[in-house]
């Protein structure tokens, strides 16, 4: 009989009635063939396997991390409510000691989805993984949480949102921006004054292979999490580094995830891409459930895997052992790359251009946050997008000093509603949303 | 008239039902190494100066296979089993004569690996020389290309008595679910067959030339010729007998919780007006898991004989049995000593002073008098039992779904209903209804509810239709069908071919045609994109004739009681 060694919780949540557009990736079909590996492999009667039922999140889980513009209904569908809810289930069990280990196997995903939604950009709508972070924090003894994304197009959302949260360790794994969607995440991108060096970026070569990702997870990723010491970690499980998918150009494998999750035993995981429907994502999913239950995984393997064929150059080798040593050295010189981004500065501002793909328009910020070596700072948002609407958002961090606090105060009583069509304030210090209108 | 047959444990119940209600009802003692004899005895006792002509036909409900099953006297069954990746097929093995092969077929239904014809015969010749005469073939993804499968069986067929096929068994995706069901379909066979072949040939000698069918886990019955291909549908038929006797005289307008309080464990199950729930996936019998369809029943371990004792200060019921009530000789106090003591039994063949002999400890232990002490076991029992009923809403509340509109509306099971059988289910009734949110009635007649259950359930079945019209195909392997099909077939026209394909299995498994009560389990369409252009549709179609009573029951049971509403109050 098959025991698990890890009790290990799956949220399936293949939405069969949901998709972009009838044509798009991210339609119905998506998780059909998963569906029927999981169920076929008898996974779900595995003593230790369990499966749980997602919920939904409440717009107040999405307000703890969100700007939404108009407003949450305005830009999310029933979908992301549960895809979140999803998520937010499986941390429960987590946290309640109900399982050791929990995979949300939901979408859409959301990984793409910054701090300040105006629309769906990359498939996504809302992050995931944000919106569940926010709630662990809120609702358990969370404090510091590493999140390894590992979907091949840069998570330029989740690293958006915890910028500047020096408590969210944020390090991507994905194709070279030069090569794929959304175009960022290069090692320069470390996080803002307070919090730099805990978002970290490795861009992989085209073609990399599983001895390219299995470096970066034992040379970076684990010595970096030693140092870090997470209370949870959380992976954004992304399968489109898959071989077979359509989307990227990478030579990863299912044994290649299924030896990462060996290695990086996240407590929780969060499916984000991956559109190989049927030629990855089957065994990739079968492959990761089964590393993550502590079960044998040797013989999980896609029709199509030829190891010598799919095998990584070994210029590609020297690329990211180079990419590897830079963003160690990086973190490793966080403390002085911090000291040096806050100068004698009062305010820190970023002005930006984001681009919502899936709807076709542009978002235009100009972000200002306070200097402060008490808390990670305050931050105020002044984003206008062409869908027309003109907002002001001020976010006071969970862990905000007295000064950054009465700086986002003010900042939120002063904005002028004729200049403003919505002005928001995300207080996490005390979890609540305030709205004025014009 | 029709004959309902239900053997237990200790007694087996028959009935006659007919236009006259209940005609005749007798309970026999069950000899579980003679059963034979006292399936034999319980027809002709019941048949006893009736005209053969005047009885229409029999349904069986008996613990054969189960009782092979759980006393492991399974006869020997060679398994081959071609898995291809994924998890590795040793940890399925079933019993010495396990054989994984080669041969890999996807999720699509695609050959990856081609089976190896002499690797077959090799282990053909083995088990052949092993005096192995039954096999059970199954492949991964056989529900979706039944090839290797066949081409396996073409190979054995000359040399073996019968071979059973995964994919005839089941259309349901759960690989080692389907060994373990096939491999318990052929080692009952022999046992079924020959056991069922003797009744029907000694009831031809006495005359008696009816139809005999056999009640299924599902609620379902079958025509006995039909059941020879899937003897292992007629394993744990017996708390269906009890569900299904229930239904009758459950209300049409609500959800109703059928507890069957026994001996050993009280069996619990759900009518959703009047139709049981199913179970999702199949019946889990001793070490096995499968795929045969079931009743979504729950069974605790408290009953009329279960083990009271005090822990720590605390008194406990169950979940174990080690004898009958003290009342009746047995060694320890249960809580039918209770029921003696507290007065509501007066069976003459129990004795109330052992009870109170027996109960006399835990009052002591309890620092209470023997009827208080007495009160406090039969209250725990009704609790726990209730308890353990909440628990079972619970869960099943909690089953997951995949659609947003599953998820949205969010169909929650809240019965207010509860219908009791079983020896103390008077009692039982009463007090449960005292102490909770439900009202609690005992079923009518229903020391042979079970037989009238059996005698009245209609005949079921199920059929997983798939098509994928970029292949151009639909097939329904179970049925051993295929069929090529046009670009342009949907899902309507599945339903249709699904529904005809059902039809025709239920006339052939025994179904009348006035009880041909088709109804949906699935029905999925999906649009197959590869290279962002729209390549096909693949359509998941599962229908079943669903578990219920035979059109012509109401004359019968509406002679035994009324059936209650909600509306009007049970």
């Amino acid at each position: 009989m098959l025991k698990a060694k890890h009790k290990t919780g799956l949220i399936f949540f293949p939405a069969f009635d949901w998709a972009i557009s009838p044509t798009h990736p991210e339609r119905e079909e998506r998780m059909l063939y998963t569906q029927d590996q999981v169920f076929e492999e008898g996974l779900l009667d595995i003593d230790g396997i369990i499966e749980y039922k997602a919920g939904l999140v409440e717009i107040k889980d999405v307000q703890r991390v969100h700007f939404c513009a108009p407003d949450e209904h305005s830009v999310m569908t029933q979908s992301h409510f549960i895809s979140a809810g999803g998520a937010k289930t499986i941390a429960d069990a987590v946290m309640r000691k109900k399982i050791d280990r929990g995979f949300a196997l939901v979408r859409p995903p959301g990984h793409h989805a910054m701090r300040v939604v105006h629309g769906g950009r990359g498939f996504c709508n809302v992050n995931n993984e944000a919106i569940m972070i926010e709630y662990l924090r809120s609702a358990y003894n969370v404090d510091r949480v590493a999140i390894i994304d590992t979907d091949c197009h840069h998570g330029d959302g989740t690293q958006d949102i915890f910028w500047h949260d020096p408590d969210t360790l944020f390090i991507s794994l994905h194709q070279d921006g030069r090569t794929l969607y959304p175009g960022s995440g290069f090692p320069e991108e470390m996080g803002g004054p307070m919090a730099a060096g805990t978002i970290l970026n490795v861009p992989l070569p085209p073609y990399t292979s599983e001895e390219g990702f299995l470096h970066v997870i034992r040379e970076l990723v684990l010595p970096v999490l030693d140092e870090f010491k997470p209370d949870l970690i959380i992976n954004s499980a992304g399968q489109d580094n898959h071989f077979t998918d359509p989307l990227t150009n990478m030579n990863f494998s299912a044994q290649g995830y299924a030896n990462l999750n060996a290695l990086l035993k996240p407590d929780i995981s969060v499916l984000e891409g991956g559109y190989s429907i049927e030629g990855a994502l089957p065994y990739v999913n079968l492959g990761i459930i089964l590393a993550m239950a502590g079960l044998d995984y040797s013989n999980v393997r896609e029709p199509e895997y030829d190891f010598s064929k799919l095998r990584q150059s070994e210029q590609i080798s020297r690329v990211i052992e180079r990419t590897c040593d830079s963003v160690l050295s990086n973190w490793n010189a966080r403390e002085l790359i911090r000291m040096r981004m806050k100068g004698n500065k009062k305010f820190d501002k970023r002005r930006r251009s984001i681009m919502y793909d899936t709807e076709g328009f542009y978002e235009h910020q100009n972000e200002t946050i306070r200097i402060c070596d008490e808390c990670g700072g305050v931050l105020q948002i002044d984003s206008t997008a062409d869908t027309g609407n003109h907002i002001l958002a001020v976010h006071i961090p969970r862990k905000a000093c007295h000064a950054c606090r009465e700086q986002g105060l003010e900042w939120f009583d002063a904005a002028n509603t004729s200049k403003y069509d919505l002005i928001f304030c995300q207080d996490r210090t005390d979890d609540t949303y305030r709205v004025r209108k014009a | 008239m029709i004959i309902g047959l239900d053997v237990g444990g200790t007694h087996t119940d028959i009935v006659l039902v007919g236009e006259n209600g209940l005609e005749r009802k007798i309970k026999v003692p069950t000899n579980t190494s003679a059963l034979f004899e006292t399936v034999l005895t319980g027809i002709e006792k019941i048949t006893h100066n009736i005209p053969p002509e005047k009885i229409s036909h029999a349904v069986l409900s008996t613990t054969l296979t189960t009782n092979a099953i759980v006393q492991n006297k399974l006869s020997p069954a060679g398994m081959i089993v071609s898995a291809g990746p994924g998890i590795d097929p040793s940890y399925f093995r079933t019993d010495d004569h396990y054989y994984t092969v080669s041969g890999s077929i996807d999720h699509s239904g695609r050959e990856i690996a081609p089976i190896n014809n002499a690797e077959i015969e090799e282990i053909g010749r083995r088990l052949e020389s092993q005096k192995i005469r039954h096999i059970g073939v199954v492949g991964k993804f056989s529900p979706r290309n039944p090839g290797h499968e066949l081409q396996i069986e073409k190979i054995l067929a000359p040399h073996f008595d019968k071979i059973f096929l995964g994919h005839r068994i089941s259309g349901h995706l759960n690989f080692p679910r389907r060994i373990a069901t096939t491999y318990l379909n052929a080692s009952v066979y022999p046992i079924h067959k020959n056991f069922f072949e003797a009744v029907k040939s000694s009831l031809h000698q006495k005359g008696l030339t009816i139809p005999i069918y056999i009640l299924k886990a599902d609620g379902g019955t079958m025509h006995f010729d039909a059941s020879i291909d899937y003897p292992g549908q007629s394993v744990l038929s017996g708390p269906s007998a009890s569900v299904m006797g229930s239904v009758a005289f459950a209300p049409d307008d609500c959800e109703t919780l059928v507890m069957d309080v026994g001996g050993t464990t009280t069996d619990m199950a759900v009518l959703i007006n009047q139709v049981p729930l199913l179970s999702p996936s199949g019946i889990e019998i001793g070490n096995y898991k499968t795929l045969i369809r079931a009743l979504h029943s729950y069974s605790i371990g408290i009953g009329g004989d279960s083990v009271v004792r005090v822990e720590d200060n605390t008194l406990k019921v169950g979940p174990e049995r080690v004898g009958p009530a003290m009342a009746y000789g047995g060694p320890v106090p249960t809580p039918t000593d209770a029921l003696f003591v507290l007065g509501k039994t007066h069976d003459p063949a129990g004795d109330r002073s052992k009870s109170v002999q027996g109960i006399t400890p835990i009052a002591k232990q309890l620092g209470m008098s023997v009827e208080d002490a007495a009160f406090e076991i039969f209250d725990l029992a009704c609790q726990d039992i209730l308890t353990a009923a909440r628990k079972m809403i619970e869960r099943i509340n909690r089953k997951p779904v995949y659609t947003i509109k599953e998820v949205l509306t969010g169909y929650q099971l809240q019965p207010r209903h509860v219908m009791v059988l079983g020896g103390p289910a008077a009692h039982f009734a009463e007090h449960m209804e005292q102490i909770s949110e439900f009202t609690v009635r005992t079923v009518p007649q229903w020391p042979v509810a079970n037989a009238i259950g059996t005698a009245l359930s209609r005949t079921t079945c199920e059929v997983t239709l798939f098509a994928d019209t970029q292949k151009g195909i639909a097939i329904a392997p179970g049925e051993s069908f295929s069929q090529a099909v046009k670009s342009n077939f949907n899902r309507k026209d599945a339903l249709e071919m699904g529904y005809g394909l059902l039809r025709e299995k239920a006339l052939q498994n025994g179904a009348s045609m006035e009880d041909l009560d088709l109804d949906v389990l699935e029905d999925l369409e999906f649009n197959m994109v590869r290279g962002f252009r729209l390549t096909g549709k693949n359509i998941r179609i599962k229908l079943q004739i669903k578990p219920g009573l035979i059109r012509h029951y109401k004359t019968i049971t509406d002679k035994i009681a009324v059936m209650p509403t909600c509306e009007t109050g049970v």
